[in-house]
C-alpha cells in the first residue's frame, strides 16, 4: 500500500492568483477506504480553495471523531487543524472563531458527530450563527465501527448485512433551516459540478453555511436497498438548481432561461448565480424552502443544491462585538489601556 | 471519441515510451525491473534475445530510447537505460546455456551472409537454430563489422566486442574472414537459398574540390579509415596538431583516438552550430572533457599547404538562419577567415554506401542515389533471393537498427525459403497479466524514487589518455545501479480500465498525482483534449478513452505524464482500474511457432 503521493505533479497544472497550484492545498494520501465518498468532498475543498485564491495559512480545519473527521489531514495540509473531542468540534471551533475571526473556518463533520454525539452542539452553533463551512459528510452508518444505522439512515434502508432500518431519519438540512441556519444547502459527493461552487460560496458567505453532503460508504452502505449508496442516490436526486459562484470583480453573465434564473449578492460584492429548476421555490423564503424539502421527501427525491440562504443575519462575533483584531495581534496597550480608561469605564456603571 | 482498442497490441506498446522507440523494441522495463533485483543474468538474456548486443549497446548505443522516457516529461532527465544494460552485462553470471545449443539438425538450406557486421550476425543468429547453413564473408580478420573497425577501444574493449560476437559464430556460423566479396555474380552462383548483403555503409565522405587536397594528401585521413587503422594496429602515432572536420559520433571518436595517439592540440571544427551537431550530447561532453575544443560555425575553404607539408585550414564563419519552414542556412558573417594551424586533418563529415561489387546486370535494381531498391518491410531487393540490412540497405544509421533489420531480414529469409508469403508476417508476443499482489499491493516497486540521474564514474583522465584501449567508462556499481534502476517509472505496468466495473466515485480522478483522469461528456479528440482536468497538449500521446458510463459520460485517461504509481487501482473500490503488466516482444525468425500439420478430410 502506497503511504507517500509522488512528488511530481502534471509540469502544465494551472495555477491561480496566488501563483500556487492545486498541489500546495492538497494534504496527505488518505487513509480511507478506497472509493470513499469523503475523498471526493476533500478534494471538493481542495478545488474550491484553490479556485478562490486562499492563501492556505490563512485556513482552520477542525473536526470531530469519525471517518468524516479524519479527512482534514487529506486536505489543506498547509492549513490550521484541530482534531477535537467527538461531537464537540462546534465549541472549539466557536472559541477559535472568537480569537481569530481572520482565519477561513472549516467544521468537518459526520453523520454520527453531528447528528447523535454532537447533536447539541450542533443545534447551539447554528442557533449563533458563527462565520464557519459545517460540512457534515452523511454516510448514513457508523463506518468506523463497521457500519451500525447511524441517526441519518431513511427509515427502510437496508444495510450491508440485510437488517430494515426501523427509525425515522434525523433531517439536518431541515433542522438546520428550523434553527436559523443563514445558508443552507445539500449535496452529493459523487456531484463535484455542484459541490465546488457550493463550497465556494459557502466559504464567502458570512455566517453559519451548512452543506449536507450525501457521501457513500463503500465498505457498509453501498448496497442494494441502502438510501445512500451511490446508485440509489443517482437515481433520486433532484438539482434545485444549477448554480454558479462568481467571486467579487469577475462577474460572468450566464443567459438563462427567462424567468428561471435568481441572482443572491453576498456583501462582499460576490454573487451566487442560479439556475431554478425548481419552480414553486426562492432560496430567500425559509417557507418555500421547507415546503420544497417536505415535496421532494414526500417523491422520494433528494433536493441537492443550495437550498437556503440569507445575507442579512448578523454573525456570533458582531452579535457578540468581538474585537476585529486577533486576540494574538493585541498589545499590552490593547488589552490594558491604563488607569484613565479604566476609570471612564467605571463611570459608566454609576 | 470511440472507446480506445486496447486489444491492439501497439496502444500499450506505445505507452511504454522507451521499448516504442527503440528500433528493436527491447522490453526496457522488464530488465530494468530484474537488474533492481539483482538478476544480471536474467536481465543480459531479455537483452540479448531482443537486441543480440547488450555488453555493447551498453555502452556505445544512439539510445533512441532515452530522450522517449517517461522520465523527461515528468522530471529532467531519463533513466540511464542504456548504462543500466551495461551493467547486467557486466555482472551476468554463466549465460552461455541459456542460449540454443547446438549443433542444430540441418533443414537443407545455405545462407550467405556478405559482411560481417550486426546486421549480418542478428540474421546469423536468429537463422542458426533453425538449422541454417550459414556462410559468412568479411574483409576483416575478425567479426563485428564498423563496431570493431570503427568503434575505439576506450568506449568498446576488445574482450567485450569479441564475447558477443562468439555467441554467434560458435552457434555453427562457417565464417571466411579476410574475404573480399568482389562480385555477388560468383555467389549467387554457389547455389545459396538466399544471400544478405550487411556490407554497412563504408566508404567515407571526402573535400576533393576542396583547395590544398591534393597537395596536402599526406597529412589528410578519411575519418572512418584512419580509425580502422588504428584499431588494427596500422597507425600508432598523429601529429600533436590535429583538426577533425565533422560534428558527428565518427568525428568525436576522431579527435578522442587522436587525443591518444600524441594529438595535443587536437580541434573539431563543424559547419553546424554546437546545438544541432549529429554526435550524441554525452559524446560531445566526453569529448570536451579530454581538452578537445569544438569550434562551430566554421565551413572549410582550403587546406593550407606550405613547401609540400599540410600547415593548416582556412573557415569562413557562418551563421545559421531558419526560413519558416525551419529549413537551414549557413549565412557568412563579415568576420575575416579563419586559419587553424594543424599536422593533420581527419575529415569525418559522413559516410556513404558504396557497392561496386555487385553488378547491375543481376535484375538488382538500384535507385537515382545508386543505393539497391529494398521492400522496407521485408527487407528484400528486387532479386527475390537477395536481402539487404543495416546500413546497406537505407543508408547510415547505427548498430541498434542494424539489428533491427536483421531480425526482420532473418524472418523473411525464413518465410522465403519455406515459400510462403513475406508480407505474412509473425505477430508479436504479447501479454497482459495483473500485478495485484494483495488488497493493495503491487509485484513492482510502484512508489516513485524522486532521485536524479546517477552519473556513471569514469576512469581518471590522466591514464586514459596514455593508453587507447583503457575503458573510459567504468561502469554503474551495484549500488549506484540499484538506485538508477529506481527512477524507472514500469511504463509496461499498464493502467487497464473496466468501464463495467467503474461507480464514478471520483477517486481516481482525486488521487492522480499528475492530473491524468477526467471523467468528462464525449466529445470528438480536439475538443476532448481541451475539457480535461489538464489540457493534454501533447499529441504524440494517445488518450485512453472508455466506453459510455452509467451517468452518460466517459473516462479519460491522458497517456502523457502518467507515473504508472497504481494510485488509481489502490483507491479504486471495485477493482475497475487494475495495474498489468505488458510484454511485447517482436517475434525473431527461430521463434515463429511450426504451422499446424494440415487436417485430413
Amino acid at each position: 500500500m502506497s503511504y507517500l503521493k509522488p512528488l511530481f505533479s502534471h509540469p502544465k497544472l494551472p495555477k491561480n492568483k496566488l501563483g500556487y497550484t492545486l498541489k500546495e492545498y492538497e494534504g496527505s494520501l488518505s487513509t480511507l477506504c478506497a472509493g470513499c465518498g469523503h475523498d471526493s468532498i476533500s478534494a471538493a475543498i481542495v478545488r474550491a480553495c484553490f479556485e478562490l485564491s486562499i492563501e492556505p495559512h490563512l485556513v482552520a480545519k477542525i473536526s470531530g471523531i469519525g471517518c468524516s473527521s479524519k479527512t482534514p489531514t487529506y486536505f489543506l495540509g498547509n492549513s490550521h487543524g484541530f482534531n477535537s473531542v467527538h461531537g464537540r468540534m462546534p465549541s472549539v471551533a466557536t472559541g477559535a472563531n472568537m480569537a481569530n475571526k481572520e482565519l477561513v473556518y472549516f467544521g468537518v463533520s459526520g453523520d454520527g458527530d453531528s447528528a447523535s454525539i454532537g447533536m447539541g452542539q450542533f443545534v447551539h452553533v447554528i442557533r449563533r450563527n458563527l462565520n464557519i463551512v459545517y460540512v457534515v459528510m452523511n454516510n448514513g452508518c457508523y463506518g468506523l465501527t463497521k457500519g451500525q444505522d447511524s441517526a441519518t439512515a431513511d427509515r427502510g434502508s437496508k444495510n450491508k448485512s440485510g437488517s430494515v432500518n426501523p427509525f425515522e431519519a434525523i433531517d439536518l438540512a431541515s433542522m438546520a433551516i428550523e434553527l436559523g441556519a443563514s445558508f443552507v444547502a445539500q449535496s452529493f459527493s459523487g456531484d463535484k459540478q455542484q459541490l465546488i461552487p457550493l463550497l465556494k460560496a459557502a466559504i464567502q458567505h458570512p455566517g453559519f453555511a451548512f452543506i449536507n453532503v450525501i457521501s457513500p460508504c463503500v465498505t457498509f452502505n453501498n448496497n442494494p436497498g441502502s438510501t445512500k449508496s451511490y446508485d440509489y442516490v443517482r437515481e433520486h436526486i433532484e438539482a434545485t438548481s444549477a448554480l454558479d459562484f462568481v467571486p467579487v470583480k469577475k462577474e460572468i453573465r450566464v443567459n438563462y432561461a427567462e424567468g428561471a434564473s435568481a441572482e443572491v449578492g453576498l456583501h462582499d460584492g460576490s454573487k451566487i448565480h442560479l439556475n431554478k429548476l425548481s419552480m414553486d421555490w426562492d432560496p430567500e423564503d425559509r417557507i418555500s424552502v421547507v415546503n420544497a424539502l417536505q415535496n421532494a421527501k414526500v417523491k422520494e427525491e433528494i433536493l441537492t443544491g443550495l437550498l437556503y440562504v440569507n445575507t442579512d443575519w448578523k454573525d456570533l462575533s458582531r452579535t457578540l462585538n468581538i474585537t476585529d483584531s486577533p486576540l494574538n495581534r493585541l498589545k499590552e496597550s490593547d488589552l490594558c489601556p491604563g488607569t484613565e480608561e479604566l476609570q471612564h469605564i467605571n463611570e459608566g456603571f454609576r | 471519441m470511440k472507446p480506445t482498442n486496447t486489444r491492439d497490441p501497439e496502444y500499450y506498446h506505445k505507452v511504454v515510451d522507451c521499448q516504442y522507440a527503440c528500433p528493436a523494441h527491447t522490453p526496457v522495463p522488464e530488465y530494468i525491473r530484474l537488474i533492481a533485483a539483482e538478476k544480471y543474468t536474467e536481465a543480459y538474456m531479455i537483452n540479448w534475445e531482443s537486441n543480440v548486443f547488450p555488453g555493447i549497446l551498453g555502452r556505445t548505443c544512439d539510445r533512441p530510447c532515452e530522450p522517449a522516457c517517461r522520465r523527461v516529461r515528468v522530471e529532467k532527465e531519463p533513466v540511464a537505460i542504456c548504462r543500466l544494460k551495461r551493467v547486467a552485462a557486466d555482472q551476468k553470471g554463466e549465460v552461455k546455456s541459456l542460449m540454443p545449443q547446438g549443433p542444430f539438425a540441418s533443414n537443407g538450406k545455405k545462407i550467405a551472409l556478405i559482411g560481417g557486421g550486426p546486421a549480418s550476425l542478428t540474421v546469423a543468429r536468429d537463422l542458426a537454430p533453425l538449422g541454417y547453413e550459414i556462410h559468412l564473408f568479411d574483409e576483416q580478420i575478425a567479426g563485428g563489422g564498423m563496431m570493431r573497425s570503427q568503434i575505439p577501444s576506450f568506449r568498446l574493449p576488445e574482450t567485450v566486442l569479441n564475447e558477443e560476437v562468439d555467441y554467434i559464430l560458435d552457434m555453427g556460423i562457417h565464417t571466411q574472414f579476410l574475404t573480399y566479396v568482389s562480385s555477388l555474380k560468383d555467389v549467387l552462383s554457389k547455389k545459396y537459398d538466399a544471400v544478405f548483403v550487411g556490407t554497412g555503409a563504408p566508404r567515407g565522405k571526402d573535400l576533393p574540390k576542396l583547395p590544398g587536397r591534393k597537395d596536402g594528401a599526406a597529412g589528410i585521413h578519411i575519418g572512418i579509415e584512419w580509425l580502422a587503422s588504428v584499431a588494427f594496429e596500422h597507425t600508432k602515432s598523429i601529429s600533436p596538431k590535429v583538426i577533425v572536420l565533422g560534428g558527428g559520433n565518427t568525428a568525436m571518436d576522431c579527435c578522442r583516438t587522436a587525443r591518444r595517439l600524441g594529438g595535443k592540440d587536437v580541434k573539431v571544427v563543424v559547419r553546424s552550430p554546437f546545438k544541432e551537431m549529429k554526435a550524441s550530447p554525452w559524446e560531445k561532453e566526453d569529448a570536451m572533457h579530454e581538452d578537445i575544443q569544438i569550434f562551430d560555425n566554421h565551413v572549410p575553404l582550403s587546406f593550407e599547404v606550405k613547401d609540400g607539408k599540410l600547415i593548416g585550414m582556412k573557415f569562413q564563419k557562418v551563421r545559421a538562419v531558419y526560413d519558416e519552414k525551419g529549413k537551414r542556412e549557413l549565412i557568412p558573417t563579415d568576420e575575416p577567415e579563419v586559419l587553424i594551424e594543424a599536422d593533420e586533418v581527419l575529415v569525418a563529415i559522413g559516410q556513404q554506401n558504396s557497392f561496386p561489387w555487385i553488378e547491375r546486370d543481376l535484375g538488382l535494381d538500384f535507385d537515382e542515389w545508386d543505393m539497391p531498391v529494398v521492400d522496407r518491410k521485408t527487407f528484400q531487393s528486387t532479386l527475390p533471393k537477395v536481402f539487404f540490412g543495416g546500413d546497406a540497405a537505407f543508408g547510415p544509421e547505427n548498430v541498434i537498427t542494424a539489428v533491427a533489420h536483421g531480425h526482420q531480414a532473418a524472418v523473411s529469409i525464413h518465410l522465403f525459403c519455406q515459400g510462403k508469403d513475406l508480407l505474412d508476417r509473425p505477430s508479436p508476443f504479447t501479454n497482459l497479466v495483473s500485478q495485484k499482489m494483495g488488497i493493495h499491493e503491487w509485484s513492482y516497486d510502484s512508489q516513485i524514487a524522486a532521485d536524479q540521474r546517477y552519473i556513471v564514474p569514469q576512469a581518471r583522465k590522466s591514464i586514459t589518455l596514455k593508453d587507447r584501449k583503457k575503458e573510459v567508462e567504468l561502469g554503474f556499481d551495484i549500488q549506484t545501479a540499484y538506485k538508477e534502476a529506481q527512477r524507472c517509472l514500469n511504463c509496461d505496468a499498464q493502467t487497464v480500465f473496466s468501464e463495467d466495473r467503474c461507480i464514478e466515485c471520483d477517486a481516481c480522478m482525486d488521487v492522480c498525482p499528475t492530473s491524468c483522469i477526467t471523467f468528462t461528456a464525449n466529445a470528438e479528440e480536439d475538443e476532448l483534449r481541451q475539457n480535461l482536468l489538464v489540457p493534454a497538449e501533447n499529441k504524440s500521446q494517445d488518450l485512453l478513452v472508455s466506453d459510455t458510463l452509467k451517468t452518460g459520460r466517459v473516462m479519460i485517461k491522458d497517456e502523457d505524464v502518467c507515473l504508472h504509481c497504481g494510485l488509481c487501482a489502490e483507491r479504486c473500490p471495485t477493482s475497475a482500474w487494475d495495474m498489468q503488466k505488458y510484454f511485447y516482444s517482436v517475434t525473431k525468425a527461430y521463434q515463429i511457432p511450426a504451422s499446424l500439420p494440415a487436417i485430413q478430410k
